[in-house]
Formats: structure tokens, sequence, C-alpha cells
């Protein structure tokens, strides 16, 4: 819940720009921007997400070094289960969304 | 100090480690308390108190969030959720968090309807997936999370999605630090200030510790070399004297903080009166309950809530080991009755409280660990 997980913007919705597509080590999730509407965020950005929210821009090597720290803490894997989780995927639930 | 070579720049961990060694007064024993539970979990994953010199001692601090929520709360949510057609959602984190009767996790073994969401967000969809069932998500944690409850109340509210509601446990950082530094056995030098919770409160809050009780204080990263980092500039500051904030993760952190997450948390939030903290007891103003606007989104208002205060196990010293009156396995439980995988106290729970991350890796390293020599 803590974790902060880098990520980068690949996709921005849009019909709702708060709503955006981020890809964490190759896993592709879709985040909420809201709490960025201050310095919105492009397509490209790299992010530190907190559960399932954008919390703050962040530059490629920053966002690199914190995966670097999330692997050296042993929870690249808590993380990828984090973001993999993120708009409750069907084993999460009986019905997909 | 045992992956110091399989560190990023291990040649400047090294002169941080001297530079700190240079900086100690060997006549003065210094208590440092990082304040989050993300820097205690680094501290023993990377060993870092084997390159610290033994009159630097890092006190663990309040910043975990499972470990500070009474019992007595565990108790409520798990009270809303035995009511017919209500599903218990929570993060991950919270799922062997022990109530009275037994954690989530037991509840669900024994019929209750309880999932883990990732996401606020994603207990608003199971919401949606449900008309017909009443969704309650158990909210924790400090500012780090609780802007994400806030936007996910407002859009919960524009959607008019009625099935829905919080149960509140936000607390907020800076009254626990206060109360810290009002326990009179507490002695302290100075802060490790919190990575994340900085980036939406900001570091103007931490003034007063510099200003009126004149400790310094350094909004720090995780990685080892941001710690150490910190750590030296925490001394510099006790070297001259000096008592300021400083913000040593400024790559991350904005001094002012994140104004649209303070904003939200303004719009959805206002300060309780009191609340109690695992250890810490009752401090005022130390939480966040949702305002009269959200009422209908509030479980505490949709629900009965029994409210009863329970105390912890009485063998467990998890107060204590909180407050860092104890270290963690100085508690008479500790890797006996009280492990990570039957955590009886709740500092067992999660990775960032300072007994499962102590019991992780310090516990076992002496049947692993080869010590990494350091220059003098």
């Amino acid at each position: 819940m803590c974790l902060a997980i880098p990520g980068k913007i690949v996709e921005i919705d849009p019909q709702n720009t708060s709503s955006a597509i981020v890809d964490v080590i190759g896993t592709r999730r879709n985040i909420d921007l809201g709490l960025l509407e201050d310095d919105k965020p492009l397509c490209g950005d790299w992010v530190l997400i907190h559960v399932g929210f954008a919390m703050s821009k962040i530059s490629e090597t920053d966002a690199l070094d914190q995966l670097r720290v999330l692997e050296m803490l042993g929870e690249s894997a808590a993380a990828l289960q984090e973001v993999r989780g993120y708009g409750l995927e069907p084993s999460d639930d009986t019905q997909p969304s | 100090m045992k992956y110091v070579d399989e560190l990023r720049r291990p040649e400047l961990i090294r002169k941080a480690a001297g530079e700190i060694r240079r900086l100690a007064d060997p006549q003065r024993h210094y208590r440092l308390m990082e304040v989050c539970g993300g820097h205690t979990h680094a501290i023993y994953r990377f060993g870092l108190k084997d390159v610290l010199p033994p009159n630097i001692e890092l006190i663990h601090g309040p910043g975990c969030p499972v470990c500070v929520l009474p019992m007595g709360r565990v108790d409520d949510a798990l009270s809303i959720a035995e009511q017919p057609d209500v599903i218990f959602a929570a993060f991950g984190d919270m799922m062997r968090i022990p109530g009275t009767h037994g954690s989530p996790l037991e509840h669900k073994a024994r019929g209750m309807d309880v999932r883990i969401v990732y996401s606020p967000a994603d207990a608003i969809k199971l919401a949606r997936l449900h008309p017909d069932k009443h969704v309650m998500f158990f909210a924790i944690g400090f500012e780090t999370t609780a802007p994400s409850t806030a936007l996910t109340l407002v859009r919960a509210k524009a959607e008019k999605l009625h099935n829905f509601s919080v149960f509140c446990n936000h607390v907020t950082i800076i009254p626990a630090i206060r109360a810290i530094l009002d326990s009179p056995d507490m002695r302290l030098d100075g802060f490790i200030g919190p990575g994340h919770v900085s980036t939406v409160i900001g570091c103007r809050p931490y003034e007063w510790i510099a200003k009126n009780e004149r400790k310094p204080i350094v909004v720090s990263g995780f990685e080892p070399l941001d710690m150490l980092q910190s750590i030296v500039m925490l001394l510099m500051q006790l070297q001259r004297n000096e008592a300021r904030v400083e913000n040593q993760y400024a790559r991350v952190v904005p001094w002012e903080g994140n104004r649209a997450a303070l904003q939200a948390m303004a719009e959805v939030f206002e300060l309780r009166p009191y609340f109690e903290w695992r250890g810490l007891g009752f401090i005022s103003q130390s939480a966040l309950r949702i305002k009269p606007a959200y009422a209908e989104w509030d479980a505490e208002q949709r629900f009965h809530i029994p409210g009863i205060r329970v105390t912890d196990p009485k063998a467990a010293q998890c107060g204590e080991v909180l407050k860092g009156v104890l270290k963690p396995a100085e508690c008479k439980l500790f890797g006996r009755e009280c492990t990570p995988e039957n955590p009886v106290g709740a500092l067992m729970v999660s990775s960032e409280g300072s007994c499962a991350a102590y019991y992780n890796y310090e516990h076992r390293k002496h049947s692993q660990l080869t010590t990494l020599s350091l220059p003098a």
C-alpha cells in the first residue's frame, strides 16, 4: 500500500483526461491522474503511483532508480502484483469489468 | 552491510559512511528517528546499521499505518462487514491484521465476503459490478493514500453511487511526531523525514520541529545512499548546533507538496477531535473523518459501529516497540508466538512494520552475512 511504483504514461483517455494507461515493467494498467491536476503529465512522462493514483511526476532516471530500489527491497514482485490488480482483473472478481 | 557492492554507486556509499564516522562525535550518543515505515524496511533490508558507528542509534517511528491502527477499529470494520449484503474491500496489507476474533482473511474463510483491492478506485468498480450489494472500503494510511481515498469519494458522489462507503481511518503524520516529542521517556536528536508523505504535504509542516523543538529534520529518499546522505545532513546540523528542515529527496518531493492532493483532502475530510493510536494512545486532531457533505458515503454514518476499545494481547509489547522504547527482539513474543506468518501484533503484519522488517532481515542475518569491511 505504501509502495511508490514508477510507471510510464503510454496513453491518456481523450474522453477523460484523468484516466491514463501506464506501463510498469511491461505490465499495462489504468491509473487515475486526478491528483496531478496542477501539473498534468503527458504521454511519455514518468509518474510515481500510489494505490492506483499518480502522485508525482519524476524523471526517467529517478523512475529507473525507484524500480531498482523496489527490486533491492524485494518488493518488485509485490509492486507488480499491485499494478496487475488495478482495475479488478477477472481473477479478482467473478465478472470482468 | 552485505549488499554494498550490489548497490549502485558503492563508492559514494562508502564515502557517505566515512563522512558519518568523521562527523559523529565519539563522546556523544545520537538517537535519530526514521518516521516512515518504508525507511525502517530499507534500513533492515540494506543492513544500514552495519555501516553506522555504534553511537548512532536509529529509532523506528510511527509511520506504518497498519501498525498504528488499534484493534478496536479492525473489529469495527469487521462488524460492518458482518451485516447482510456487505462486501468488505481492503488493501492486501490489511488482510492479516488481527482483530479480536481473527483477521479479515480468517473472516473470509468463515464465509464473509472479503475482497482485496489495490486501489480505492477498484472498490468503486466493485460497487458498480454489484449493485445489489454494499461495498465498504476499509481506508487506512497517512497522507500518502488519503488523497486517493478523497478523490474516490468525490468520484462516487459525482456518480451518485449509493452502494459504496468508506470506513475512514486515515491519520496524519505531524500530530504523531508531536506526541513522540512530548513523550517524557523519549530523547531524540533529529528526524529522518518521510519521503512519500512529504510529496503530498511538502516540507513546511515540519518547520515547527526545527523552530520550536530545536531538532533537525531531513526529508529523505529510500535508497541506501539517500538515507546515509540524510544522516550526514543531520550530523552536520547537529555539529553546528543548527535545527533546520532540509530536503534530501528534492528530486521527488516539492517543498510546497502536491496542491491538488491537499485540495482533494480538504474537500472531503475534516480533522477528528481525537483518535486512538496503538502504542501512542489518544492523540488530538491526528486523524481524518469524512465531512457531512459526504455523509452518505461515510460508513460510520451509514452503519452502527460498536466503537469498543480493545487492548492488545497483554504479552505483546507493540506499544513499547512503536514508541521506540523496546527493540523488536526485546518483545517476549518476538519470533516465537509472533511471526510474519502468524502475527499476534500488528507490527509483524506489514513489511513496513519494524517487527516484520527486523524478523525478515536482522533475525536471520547471522547465518548469512558476509560483512563488508569499510575504510576506517
